[in-house]
């Protein structure tokens, strides 16, 4: 073999390696459900910094988002005299994607470097070491926590931004193009299926298991020192980011396959 | 009763320890010696099971524990407890709660009890005052005292010991060097990794010393200072090596 093939023979073992260990990780942590109870502190903890410590931004997104939806959305429909429907194009696309992705990627962010962050200074200063000695599990203690945190938590927030985001569009069709409000709030939710509902909530849980789970995975697997840390915090952003949005369009494609 | 036999252990690409074989009976202290680097913390780490050894068994109280799983390790943990060479005090949670850290996470006391132990761990460390900070606002020795307190507040009956006077000033090392005598007539088993001579013959009842992973000596600290071995004398003696080293003679620093 050439040193390139061996080159990238080595590579592709590695990049197993890590899949296998990041999917081994996610099993200990689920297993890890069985001992919430014991650190039911820790949990609401988590819950507490990561759900009402997202909410500003969320609410950010969602507001900038749904007024530029409806100022865009007034512009393509405006030729066909459509304009009053601005509300069933704001609310559809937010629900269905628009909301869990920027929420998502906005959480990633925010939620997902700072755990890796946290996870990796505390492996550096071996903190987590020190759990061990003293005989508590460190996936139990700060993957599975962090996990239903964001599990729970991003759906929560998704609905959130969804919900600000609509009331963004509102403003605008209200202020600018002098849409009424009651054809308007009607149309928003006449577009909406329950089948968006439920694609709307099983997109932000599946994004809050990967920002959890990519985010522990790369404190944990930190090394060297405080350069270490910084590159496992931007390696977890950029990874969840990645898998935010490939993950989104599978789950898409997924749920329009069950029609 | 702590039995390592033959151990090797390879770390990244380097074989960090080469054929550890050593035994603490209950209830004695053994001083583990050796330079920097020398593979002192790793051989801690592998009796705590934080490192898997890649040959050779490691027993705890007669029971091997080289081949356990990761989860079925706590009970054997929870009988050790360990002075990291950092401290690694948990920094999110104040010195009273890594004090008592154990103890409310086996919740096996009341918070009375609880509390008593901490602020007598800590007074034994001179501490009591700082119960309330967190260990942001500690100096480094201080951090080094909080985490000795919180290896004495789990009643662990085997203490691991990871350089517990670097840093400290003079009185305060005497202090740990009393603590450590006070356990040891209290029957508790210790391992003390140092590389301060004065505090290793003050405490030890055997010493054992590693150079470059592996052990070279082990006996009581009289038969450690008649040893002829070179690497023994040298460690013992820095100055010859330290004044002819080629690197001082062949040096220029501070010439204008
Ligand atoms: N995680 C690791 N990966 C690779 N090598 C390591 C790792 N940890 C330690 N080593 C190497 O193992 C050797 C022994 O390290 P160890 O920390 O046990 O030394 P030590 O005797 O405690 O030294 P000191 O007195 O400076 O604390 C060193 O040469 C170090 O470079
Ligand atoms: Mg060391």
């Amino acid at each position: 073999m050439t040193t390139h093939e061996v080159h990238l023979k080595a590579r592709l073992i590695g990049g197993v390696l890590v899949v296998q260990e990041f999917a081994f990780l996610c099993a200990r942590a689920v297993a890890g459900l069985a001992y919430i109870p014991r650190h039911i502190r820790e949990t609401i903890l988590q819950i507490d910094r990561i759900g009402v410590g997202s909410l500003f931004i969320v609410v950010l997104t969602g507001m900038f988002t749904g007024m530029v939806l409806a100022l865009q959305g007034a512009v393509q429909l405006e030729p066909y005299g459509a304009t009053i429907y601005v509300s069933r194009l704001i609310s559809t696309s937010v629900v269905r994607e628009l909301g869990p992705v920027l929420a998502a990627l906005m959480i990633a962010g925010r939620v997902g470097s700072g755990i890796a962050s946290e996870l990796a200074s505390m492996q550096v200063t071996e903190q987590i070491d020190a759990l061990r000695a003293e005989g508590t599990d460190p996936i139990q203690k700060l993957v599975t926590t962090r996990l239903v945190a964001c599990v729970l938590m991003i759906p929560v927030l998704t609905i959130i931004t969804n919900g600000v985001a609509i009331f963004g569009g509102w403003l605008i069709a209200r202020l600018y193009l002098g849409i009424d409000s009651y054809f308007y709030w009607t149309w928003a939710f006449e577009a909406l299926a329950p089948r968006d509902m439920f694609v709307g909530l099983v997109k932000p849980a599946v994004f809050g298991f990967l920002i959890a789970m990519v985010g522990c995975y790369a404190g944990l697997n930190t090394k060297g020192g405080t350069v270490g840390v910084g590159i496992s915090t931007t390696q977890s952003m950029v990874s969840s980011s990645i898998l935010i949005l490939s993950c989104d369009f599978f789950l898409t494609k997924l749920f329009m396959a069950f029609p | 009763m702590i039995t390592l036999t033959d151990v090797w252990l390879t770390l990244g690409e380097r074989q960090v320890l080469k054929e550890i074989s050593l035994s603490v009976p209950a209830g004695e202290t053994k001083v583990i010696l050796g330079g920097s680097g020398s593979g002192k913390t790793t051989i801690l780490r592998v009796i705590l099971g934080l490192y898997r050894p890649d040959r050779g068994s490691l027993l705890i109280d007669g029971q091997d524990i080289t081949a356990t799983r990761e989860r079925n390790l706590t009970e054997v943990r929870q009988r050790m407890a360990m002075v990291f060479q950092g401290a690694a005090l948990f920094d999110s949670l104040t010195v009273r709660e890594n004090v008592g850290y154990r103890l409310w996470e086996q919740g096996r006391l009341s918070d009375a009890m609880i509390e008593k132990s901490v602020r007598d761990s800590l007074q034994f460390v001179g501490l009591e005052y700082a119960i309330d900070k967190m260990p942001a606002e500690l100096s480094g020795g201080m951090k080094k005292r909080v985490g000795i307190a919180r290896a004495l507040a789990s009643g662990a009956r085997i203490i691991l010991y990871d350089e517990p006077t670097a840093g400290l000033d003079p009185i305060n090392t005497c202090m740990i060097s009393r603590l450590i005598q006070l356990l040891k007539s209290k029957g508790v088993t210790q391992v003390v990794v140092t590389h301060d001579l004065a505090t290793a013959y003050r405490v030890a009842d055997r010493i054992v010393m590693i150079h470059k992973g592996r052990m070279i000596f082990e006996g009581n600290p009289k038969e450690l200072q008649s040893s002829a071995d070179p690497d023994i004398r040298s460690f013992l003696e820095p100055d010859g090596q330290c004044f002819d080293s080629e690197a001082f003679a062949a040096s220029e620093i501070g010439e204008p």
